[in-house]
């Protein structure tokens, strides 16, 4: 005499083959998101908020904004010419400098400036900042960016950080240093 | 003969789709819907399948790091043989792809064929149509120029919007602090495998589906779908009328496949690959970025919308668009189908295409962004110099120096961010011309702190002198009479 096949017996055992498989995925799915997070739980590197020089302070003559280049200090040997970025400084007086954004704080797009007329302009929508670097007209909610600053024995440095953006601004916003 | 058809019974014996493919090609549809309004599915499709072998030629060829994809991409134009026409036919595909999958989704919207029983089919299409976007903009990105890194400053700025989340966001987006290698390696993956991968799947629940339901039947004024008879009905009318989909409704699709592919072939000749434009270094800020054609709507809206507005706007719109899109079978489910007869669904089509139409023309022209040249491109028409005092003309070089020109036209020539000032001594007195050139308003920096007292006199001066002939400037009347 044969032992009728039990459905209850098969079907607990492909509910527990799909819960083991299924728990070994997450495990395994952990470590992925883990990966996939990576930009944001790696947490920040040593060189991301150091500072970088911008070159010595006589290049910026006081009442006068002038575009300055660095390199960012978080750089991949792949990034190529990304890893450069720019800067606006304006030495207010001989011990004062405002470093700002070349990005727009509406939508990031690199606002020039216009000497003459003493205004950053933005090709995108039209932004309008004044030479301190408040807002001016056009749709930005706020003033340019600005990055902390420091001279060190006569070279003018900013903290660097990530590019900013309306939701995460440059790291002077949180931390002045007290001679700005 | 007697060889192929071995091999063929060889072959079928084992896969067995023989049966499978003879159903699905000679499957009925309504006599009417063999139909050259029915054309732009299988069009779209096409357009993918050229996407598909270009994108894979081009992958050949391409570097995705940030240091090499721009100078890859220069070398695909200049000295691969044809590399330019692969990459123009890739970029022409992409234009056309979206255009017709949006023919294609008001076709079938308009025909009301998103009605029971074909809801999902609707709502896979509306997936179908993000993942397409979303392929044209990570494509556009993967062209690394000015404009894709500009582009990916827009986004980012728009993601860093979303409260709390934000940052994380930008850096999930980015692969990092900013934009650079991390950032295009990621999305070369969704370009080339995370959303094909998609894009290939929907595509095959979505033709399964229209295969599985019926090619839907030309809309009737009057005849109106119900849950409970439309599937009895369907069947009657492919029973009473039905004609095999090969060939009496392929063949359209066939030939208005090749006049897309015509199409595509001819714009990739005549006006070749799109870019790539300058070099993506942030270092150089003389650019003005602007997305692809298929985004300048949305690059539009981001200049129109009031600032305030412009975050909840920005973050809940798409949410609410999508979310509408999604619902409309299941709101709409059942009903009249005939767009004769549906004069909302008709006035809806009409308001978003001229809606998107208008704001693309006005991201194209973008007359809110200042014509950075223009103080020092455009002269002062001489006919506003002639017969001017000397303090009048002092103030006309004062409009250019203090670059007035890049948001206002005189002549027509110069930014249109300010109105043209060529009659504006008609409608503002001396004293409102000197007030608004010094406080300014309305959308007009104050520049007291950049003109001196002699600059602004001269500026008013000159601009006093700007009306017709024969029509006096704007006088304060009362002020007058006191002088």
């Amino acid at each position: 005499m044969t032992v009728p096949d039990d459905p209850s017996r098969r079907a607990l055992l492909l509910k527990l083959g799909l819960l083991f498989s299924g728990f070994v995925s997450m495990l395994l799915g952990v470590p992925i998101a883990g990966y996939l997070l990576s930009p944001v739980l790696r947490g920040r590197k040593a060189a991301y908020g150091s500072w970088v020089a911008l070159g010595a302070v006589t290049r910026f003559p006081p009442g006068e904004t002038r575009l300055a280049t660095y390199r960012h200090p978080s750089l991949n040997a792949w990034d190529g010419e990304t890893a450069r970025t720019a800067c606006w400084v304006r030495r207010v007086d001989d011990d004062t400098f405002k470093v700002f954004a070349v990005n727009c704080a509406h939508l990031g797009c690199p606002v020039r400036w216009f000497a003459q007329s003493g205004l950053f302009l933005c090709p995108c929508h039209g932004g309008a900042y004044y030479a301190d670097g408040s807002r001016a007209s056009g749709p930005p909610q706020r003033g340019l960016f600005e990055y902390a600053y420091q001279v060190d024995r006569g070279t003018l440095m900013i903290r660097a950080g990530e590019m900013p953006t309306p939701g995460s601004t440059a790291d002077a916003s949180r931390e002045r240093p007290p001679c700005a | 003969m007697r060889v192929i058809t071995a091999i063929g019974a060889w072959l079928d014996a084992r896969l067995q789709l023989a049966a499978t493919l003879r159903d699905t090609m000679e499957h009925p549809v309504p006599r009417e819907s063999a139909s050259w309004a029915y054309v732009f599915g299988s069009a779209a499709l096409t357009a993918f399948g050229l996407q598909v072998a270009t994108g894979i030629l081009l992958a050949f060829l391409y570097v995705p790091s940030a240091g090499d994809a721009w100078n890859s991409l220069q070398n695909l134009n200049q000295h691969v043989a044809l590399g330019w026409f692969v990459r123009a036919l890739h970029g022409w595909g992409s234009n056309f792809m979206i255009a017709i999958v949006l023919v294609h989704m008001v076709q079938v919207f308009l025909f009301g064929a998103y009605k029971f029983p074909r809801e999902l089919t609707w709502v896979i299409g509306v997936l179908l149509l993000l993942v397409t976007l979303a392929m044209a903009f990570t494509g556009q990105v993967l062209r690394f120029d000015q404009d894709a890194y500009w582009g990916l400053g827009i986004g980012a700025s728009i993601a860093s919007r979303v409260p709390v989340a934000g940052p994380w966001l930008v850096e999930l987006m980015l692969g990092g602090p900013i934009i650079a290698g991390a950032t295009l390696s990621r999305f070369f993956a969704l370009h080339v495998f995370a959303i094909p991968g998609l894009l290939i799947a929907f595509v095959a629940v979505h033709v399964l589906l229209v295969l599985k339901l019926g090619v839907n039947e030309w809309p009737m004024p009057g005849r109106l779908v119900r849950r409970a008879t439309y599937l009895r009905e369907y069947q009657e009318i492919i029973h009473r009328d039905g004609v095999p989909f090969v060939p009496n409704a392929v063949w359209k699709d066939a030939i208005f496949s090749g006049v897309i592919l015509l199409a595509i072939g001819g714009c990739a000749l005549v006006f070749g690959p799109f870019g790539p434009s300058g070099p993506p270094d942030p270092t150089i800020i003389q650019t003005a970025p602007r997305p692809d054609y298929f985004f300048l709507w949305l690059y539009g809206l981001l200049s129109l919308l009031p600032p305030s507005a412009e975050t909840p706007i920005l973050l809940i719109g798409p949410a609410i668009g999508i979310a509408a899109l999604l619902a409309l079978p299941f709101v709409a489910g059942e009903g009249e189908k005939s767009w004769t007869r549906r004069p909302l669904a008709v006035l809806a089509v009409v308001l978003i295409a001229v809606t998107l139409g208008a704001l693309t023309r006005l991201g194209g022209a973008a007359p809110w962004s200042p014509a950075m040249n223009a103080w020092s491109g455009a002269a002062i028409p001489v006919l506003y110099l002639h017969g001017r005092t000397a303090l009048e003309r002092q103030g006309a070089a004062v409009f250019q120096n203090k670059q007035c020109r890049n948001c206002h036209a005189l002549g027509g020539v110069g930014g249109q961010r300010g109105p043209a000032l060529d009659e504006v001594a008609v409608s503002l007195t001396r004293g409102q011309l000197i007030r608004q050139v010094i406080q300014g308003g309305g959308n007009m920096p104050a520049y007291g702190r950049n003109l001196s007292p002699a600059e602004t006199t001269a500026l008013v001066a000159f601009l006093r002198t700007l009306h017709p002939t024969g029509q006096a400037p704007a006088s304060d009347g009362a002020r007058r009479e006191g002088e």
